[in-house]
């Protein structure tokens, strides 16, 4: 997967997670959880629903990685190559 | 061979299923067994002839309205059930009834802040103060430790009646203690009645049960219904599976019982290492329906808590039921009434033991006159009312026990909670009542909270 359907597959995640329609103004390098309502239940569920959709595992320590849109980018992109 | 689950929850009451819906939603095999034929526990419903009864639903707490943070909006994103199907019908206004003072609370809390400061002007300053407190506690942090929550609170207000105002619906709605309460749930309660307030859906808790069961079964989970569970196999200090009233072995990894912390330990095989009390506080709940609607009056509040003194008693009645004080809710006095018949319900501290021990022609006499207390009750707060009673039903502790299998019938369980849902055997965990979250919101979470924690994270470090 390239870096933009990568971004794509976590977007999706976070909509249905959130249950939020609009995510359109999100920015890419701005936390996460500074612009969405996420708390730590949310970043759970992004994480299982990862597992679920598509195979991919993240284990707790590397938590922090997903704070920003771009850092999940970075994060997930190597990840969901194979 | 017996049948074999990741989890099985014991319970379709509000924590159960929420629980339930966590496990199943992340590809577990999931069963929710349960002991009556049909859902809620506590909060469930019922038919009388073409009227149709809550069980437990004065009001759903921690009202927010759609996008605001809360614990309604979590458990509705961790649940994914969007906020419009909940149909909630925000309250006009409740009110907290003392002989010599009356704080009236709505969903704004600038309303009850006001109301305070201009009934205890000497007690303004202490009061934000207070606040303060609340605001910045993290209550829901399964590590903190127990705490009386009077304590806390006498260190800011000086005025014992205000003390005794402020703890009477927080107690009332969410304490297993007698006369206090922890400091985190009295903290869950203040945010839950006073930050936020009251609403209602508009089919009452049907809706929320509904919506439930519906995501249960989109998500694939096994609920089966007349399936009480007898006993839990454990071995070598962990659970290996439950044994159904029938026979039955199931097999499990892990368990997930909302049966009440004691009432789950003496299920077990193996002796268990603690034994928590037997809670003391019941109810007694008298509904009326009545052919003219309370508004009508010019009486626009939907919760009242009585009390007949400036102290208040939260603890085990010494008679059938302790008429001192009550909580009066009319259930459609919201800010929208579909309803075509009114309904007042009183809800009275009451004593399980007396009502058990009561022979049958004498248990339906003490149930009478105790409506006709809570009829006269209804009139007093709510003056000229002139009503005639169309139906009236009464229920007593006796059938919070039959409801939830909760001993002693105790509503809000044993004062011995398990914070972090663990029991001492491995992969056996509480939620609902007795993790200490409580309320038909705080079961809910409950029941995600301890699903995520061991379920999904797997941390019982
Ligand atoms: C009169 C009254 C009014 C209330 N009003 C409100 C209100 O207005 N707002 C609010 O938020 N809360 C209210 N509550 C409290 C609320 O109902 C409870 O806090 C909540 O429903 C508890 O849910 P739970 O899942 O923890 O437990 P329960 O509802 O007790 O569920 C436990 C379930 O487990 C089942 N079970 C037990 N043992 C076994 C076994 N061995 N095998 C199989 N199944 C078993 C029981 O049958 C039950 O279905 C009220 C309660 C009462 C009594």
């Amino acid at each position: 997967m390239q870096a933009e359907q990568v971004r794509q597959v976590v977007l999706d995640i976070i909509a249905d997670v959130s249950m939020e329609d609009d995510l359109s103004n999100i920015k890419d390098e701005v936390a996460l959880r500074d612009q969405l309502d996420l708390d730590s239940m949310d970043f759970l569920d992004i994480v299982m629903e990862l597992k679920k959709r598509h195979k991919v595992e993240v284990p707790q320590e590397d938590y922090p990685r997903l704070a920003s849109l771009s850092s999940c980018v970075e994060y997930l992109t190597p990840k969901m190559m194979q | 061979m017996s049948e074999r689950f990741d989890a099985l929850i014991i319970g379709a009451g509000m924590s159960g299923m929420a629980a339930s819906i966590r496990l199943a939603m992340y590809g577990q095999k999931v069963v929710v067994l349960e002991r009556h034929l049909i859902p809620g526990g506590l909060n469930s419903y019922y038919q009388r002839g073409k009227r149709s009864f809550d069980v437990g639903l004065h009001a759903l707490t921690n009202f927010v309205e759609k996008g605001q943070k809360g614990p309604l909006t979590k458990l509705m994103k961790q649940l994914r059930i969007p906020y419009e199907a909940f149909d909630l019908i925000p309250q006009k206004r409740s009110l907290i009834h003392f002989p010599s003072q009356k704080l009236g609370f709505t969903n704004e809390f600038e309303y009850f802040r006001s109301e305070v400061h201009q009934a205890f002007p000497n007690d303004t300053e202490n009061f934000d103060r207070l606040i303060e407190k609340i605001r910045s506690f993290n209550e829901t942090a399964l590590t903190n430790e127990y705490l009386s929550a009077k304590l806390v609170v006498k260190q800011f207000i000086r005025d014992e009646l205000l003390v005794e105002m402020i703890f009477a619906p927080l107690l009332i709605y969410g304490s297993a203690w007698e006369n206090d309460m922890d400091f985190s749930q009295f903290v869950i309660m203040f945010k839950a009645l006073y930050f936020e307030g009251f609403s209602r859906p508009r089919g009452g808790v049907r809706t929320i049960i509904d919506l439930l069961m519906k995501k249960m079964e989109e998500v694939g989970v096994d609920l089966r219904f007349k399936t009480g569970v007898a006993a839990i196999i454990t071995g070598e200090g962990r659970v290996r599976g439950v044994e159904t009233d029938k026979g039955d072995i199931l097999e499990c990894a892990k368990i997930y019982s909302s049966a009440g912390f004691g009432e789950t330990l003496k299920m077990m095989t193996d002796e268990p290492s603690t034994q928590p009390r037997v809670g003391a506080l019941s109810f007694t709940e008298s509904l009326f329906c009545l052919d003219k609607k309370v508004r009508s009056t010019g009486f626009e509040d939907t919760i009242v808590f009585y009390n007949d003194s400036d102290k208040y008693h939260y603890q085990a009645s010494a008679e059938l039921y302790d008429p001192r004080s009550a909580v009066i809710c009319v259930p459609n006095n919201y800010s929208q009434d579909d309803a075509q018949e009114e309904m007042v319900r009183v809800t009275y501290i009451a004593n399980f033991a007396k009502w058990n021990e009561l022979p049958r022609p004498q248990y339906k006499i003490e149930k009478e006159k105790m409506g006709q207390a809570a009829w006269n009750l209804v009139n007093q707060v709510v003056p000229n009312l002139n009503a005639n009673i169309l139906f009236q039903d009464l229920f007593t502790p006796t059938t919070v026990k039959k409801y939830t299998g909760h001993e002693g019938g105790a509503v809000y369980g044993s004062p011995d909670k398990t914070r972090s849902g663990q029991t001492g055997i491995e992969g056996l965990y509480i939620i609902g009542t007795d993790q200490g979250f409580l309320g038909i919101v705080g079961a809910m979470l409950s029941g995600i909270s301890i699903a995520n924690l061991y379920g999904l994270v797997g941390g019982d470090a």
